[in-house]
């Protein structure tokens, strides 16, 4: 029996009040609000996030990863091998993207759930589009990402029971490459054949699985809005649930598993739960909910959803190079070396620091030599959380969005670095707050994206440990 | 294993500075001429004199050849230095060590910086390829660091602290505008100072040393030789040299009120020239004041008053030109400009005109009679250092 041994979803600090829009610009915008992406985040780090929370729900390791998103970091290369090495995967791990739509999210998920390996996949996006237009405000940023194997790996959260497709071509949305917003058809055409193209999968599915709508709790995830209503209303099914799109946006690529993990999450024992996603037609899969708990380890959706911390308009814009303001007058840093950081990838990607096993030292970067001449071993420590020793405000260091928050991090059980905090603001960090570390981008320079980590502060509300 | 010193052996016989400003008209070789020329004058000497030369620069030239060419040297042996903030000072090391091994009997250190070309706003790194994990954090905001982390060890009010921060930046523009070569010339009050726009932490632009182009250089040659070229040469009582192994950066127990690197290059600078009391025994001292906090802590690490001690010794002036020792009685980082390569070389300037009695009387500290002057220079910031401490006397013995 296949299924979902583990699910985790990630969603930024930040939230737009979308009545911001209106009051900046005149029009657009809509009650509620979206999560934002920070400046220091893309689709990679935030898959990790998600990644890396769902890992900490099962003791079963993936054999393959696979990352999907509409807005990849690079393209001509691969995205998820940086997911990958930050999560510290063995390199039999087989890593790839399945990018371009929401569509291959949920495909590469009913392949894994169809397959025979354990696989972990991982959908993210960043949802933006024209100023004052309807995807900047129907969409939110953030993450999620789910185990797939067998019940002989390890104990599931829920029975794969059956998936049913139905493929169309028509085009409702769409972005030539290079573009950096879509374009959308009037409303109606989409709203009609995705209730078609739904209406069918949905009927195949109640037919392989032998089950009635009735029993179904049932998920829509889809960006036509207009469409995941109108569907919604049309299954008939036990309950539909709320997608929080008024609170969180409609997240692309990452929100057919963030509402697969809602379900799972609230579905009893037995529920049969459906995740319906629109894409280029409809696609379906139904589960079993088990007994097994979800770890306490993962922060729920609910918890996410209910908390972060509010990003002006202005900056929303520059953040997302709509609105690209002044830098700081200091040379920007020079492209991250592909050799070095290949050479440093445990450190730069894992953040695996060194101990000197004779005196407990921790050296972060690993030293390559202990205090004695030999070797050190090696400390993994994403996980480990901090406190902040002491800390300062560059208002003068280059910054994508100065000024920079930076602290002196004291590990727990050993070890201390001066580093960048992020989701934090100058009048919010004080000396003794505990920190979490966190998968960033740095910058970029020539096209290429540096990764590393920083730490940000622990907000329990947000359900970290 | 042992830091010997060559305490004695090797004098100073001239010196030279140009005016550390803004210089948009002179670029390294005009500067490298102009401090060359004083000094070759000062000594009574010509270029054909000198048998070799060290070059310090921090990131305004590469190799020997930028000192050879300007200068038109003939087969000479010029060696560029580098190490951080402290190059000026490495540079006179290495020369003083080539005299006093007997391989040459003349050199000169000559350092330059030219950081207004740059067109960025603070001094900037050169760019190394890196895997791009490296702090890329202002060295203001790592001294930052240090005002709050001092106030709490000592149990003062962080505004306090601040203010004596102040306090050490007005003193040194009082001390500035007394002197022609100094980049800035106005004397600024601690409200001024504190009013300022913020650049790091507590840190506001009048925190920060004055960046500036400029050069300066120095010959030496061994000591027996020392008359043949000035009645008032200034003797090399002690040289030290520490490169930090980045510890601090690591260490939980590091709480960024000290700077263990300026600590041994002074304990191993008093040894190397026999003083036990440097608040009373030297005549003055040229601290490297990057930023306020820095000349503060300074003054504990290099021993001129106990821990804990130096905020209020700086309230109450000791450090003043007129106090018990002046420091930075020159006007220092701040108020005389810090071009990287020939900051170091500027401090022992400084010591070569007070020590000498030249100092222009509005300047000239009163307790010249000592005959000890310090000099430290250090690169870097807390956690992750290097420092250089001199101890330079007009007298043998």
């Amino acid at each position: 029996m296949r299924g979902i041994l583990s699910i985790g979803t990630y969603l930024p600090h930040y939230r737009l009040d979308l009545a911001q829009v209106s009051a900046f610009l005149g029009s657009g915008g809509r009650k509620g609000f979206r999560t934002v992406a920070s400046y220091d985040e893309d689709t990679t780090t935030m898959g990790f996030e998600a990644a890396r929370r769902c890992l900490r729900g099962s003791t079963v390791s993936p054999e393959q990863l696979i990352f999907s998103t509409v807005t990849p970091a690079y393209v001509d290369r691969t995205n998820a091998t940086a997911i990958f090495a930050a999560l510290g995967l063995p390199r039999s791990v087989v890593a790839y993207d399945t990018n371009g739509s929401v569509r291959s999210l949920s495909g590469a998920f009913g392949s894994a759930l169809h397959g025979t390996r354990t696989a972990l996949v991982i959908g993210a996006d960043i949802r933006s589009g024209s100023p004052t237009g309807v995807d900047e405000s129907a969409g939110g940023d953030g993450a999620s990402a789910a185990l797939i194997g067998s019940d002989s790996d390890g104990p599931l959260l829920a029975e794969h029971v059956a998936t049913a497709s139905c493929t169309d071509e028509f085009v409702d949305r769409w972005r030539t490459p290079g573009d950096t917003r879509s374009k959308l058809w009037e409303e109606r055409f989409g709203e009609v054949k995705y209730l078609e193209n739904a209406t069918s999968a949905w009927t195949d599915l109640l037919r392989i699985a032998n089950v009635s709508a009735d029993q179904i709790t049932v998920a829509v995830s889809g960006l036509h809005s207009r469409a995941v209503r109108a569907v919604g209303g049309r299954l008939k099914a036990a309950h539909t649930i709320d997608d929080h799109s008024t609170k969180i946006g409609t997240g692309g690529a990452a929100q057919p598993l963030l509402l697969l993990n809602d379900l799972i999450h609230n579905a009893q024992t037995n529920e049969l739960i459906a995740l319906m996603v629109l894409s280029d037609g409809a696609e379906v899969h139904l589960f079993r909910r088990t007994s097994l708990q979800v770890s306490p380890q993962i922060p729920t959706v609910a918890a996410q959803v209910a908390t972060g911390s509010p990003v002006s308009y202005g900056k929303f814009l520059s953040w997302r190079g709509v609105l690209p303001v002044e830098p700081p007058r200091r040379p920007e840093p020079a492209r991250a070396s592909s050799s070095a950081s290949d050479r440093n990838e445990a450190w730069k990607f894992g953040f695996v620091a060194g101990r000197d096993s004779n005196d407990g030292t921790i050296t972060m970067p690993p030293a390559q030599m202990g205090a004695s001449g030999e070797p050190l071993e090696t400390r993994p420590m994403a996980e480990v959380l901090g406190t902040v020793a002491t800390y300062t405000i560059d208002r003068l260091a280059y910054s994508p969005s100065p000024p920079i928050v930076f602290a002196v991090v004291d590990f727990d059980g050993g070890g201390r670095l001066p580093i960048e905090l992020a989701d934090t603001s100058p009048d919010e960090v004080r000396v003794g707050d505990r920190v979490e570390m966190t998968f960033r981008k740095l910058g970029t320079a020539d096209g290429i994206h540096n990764y590393f980590w920083k730490a940000r502060p622990i907000r329990n509300a947000e359900g970290n440990a | 294993m042992a830091s010997r010193g060559i305490r004695d052996r090797v004098a100073i016989v001239g010196m030279g500075c140009t005016p550390f400003a803004e210089h948009w008209d002179k670029g390294i070789d005009e500067l490298l001429i102009d401090a060359a020329k004083e000094t070759w004058a000062s000594a009574g000497v010509d270029r054909n004199d000198i048998d070799a030369y060290w070059f310090g620069t921090a990131q305004s030239a590469m190799s020997g050849i930028a000192v050879a060419r300007p200068l038109r040297l003939l087969n000479k042996p010029v060696t560029r230095v580098e190490n951080y903030c402290a190059t000026g000072s490495e540079a006179l090391r290495q020369a003083c060590y080539a005299v006093a091994c007997g391989a040459y009997d003349s050199a000169m250190a000559i350092g330059v910086e030219k950081v207004k070309d740059g067109g960025y706003q603070g001094l900037n790194a050169f760019p190394i390829p890196s895997d791009g994990t490296q702090r890329t954090l202002t060295a203001a905001a790592m001294f930052s660091m240090v005002i709050p982390a001092y106030a709490k060890k000592y149990g003062i009010d962080e505004d306090r602290i601040r203010t004596v921060a102040a306090r050490i930046a007005s003193k040194n523009h009082a001390n500035g505008a007394k002197n022609p070569k100094a980049q800035f010339r106005k004397e600024m009050s601690v409200d001024a100072i504190c009013a300022m726009p913020a650049v790091a932490g507590r840190l506001g632009v009048f925190d920060c040393a004055g960046v500036a182009d400029g050069a300066a250089a120095a010959i030496v040659v061994r000591a027996e030789d020392a008359h043949h070229y000035t009645d008032k040469p200034l003797y090399v009582k002690a040289l030290s040299f520490v490169a930090g192994n980045g510890e601090g950066l690591s260490d939980p127990s590091y709480d960024y009120t000290t700077f263990p690197e300026c600590v041994e290059t002074a304990r191993d600078a008093y040894a190397q020239a026999g003083i036990t009391d440097p608040l009373r025994e030297l005549a003055m001292a040229e601290v490297h004041d990057c930023f306020t906090p820095t000349e503060l802590v300074l003054m504990e690490d290099l021993g001129f008053v106990e821990r804990g001690m130096a905020w209020k010794a700086c309230e109450d002036g000791l450090f003043d030109r007129d106090g018990i020792l002046p420091v930075n009685p020159d006007g220092g980082l701040k108020s005389f400009g810090h071009p990287t390569g020939a900051s170091g070389l500027r401090m022992m300037y400084e010591a070569w005109l007070q020590l000498r009695g030249e100092a222009p009387p509005e300047r000239a500290i009163a307790t010249a009679s000592r005959g000890l002057a310090l000099t430290h220079n250090l690169g870097g910031y807390p956690g992750e250092m290097v420092s250089f401490v001199s101890i330079l006397g007009n007298a043998l013995g």
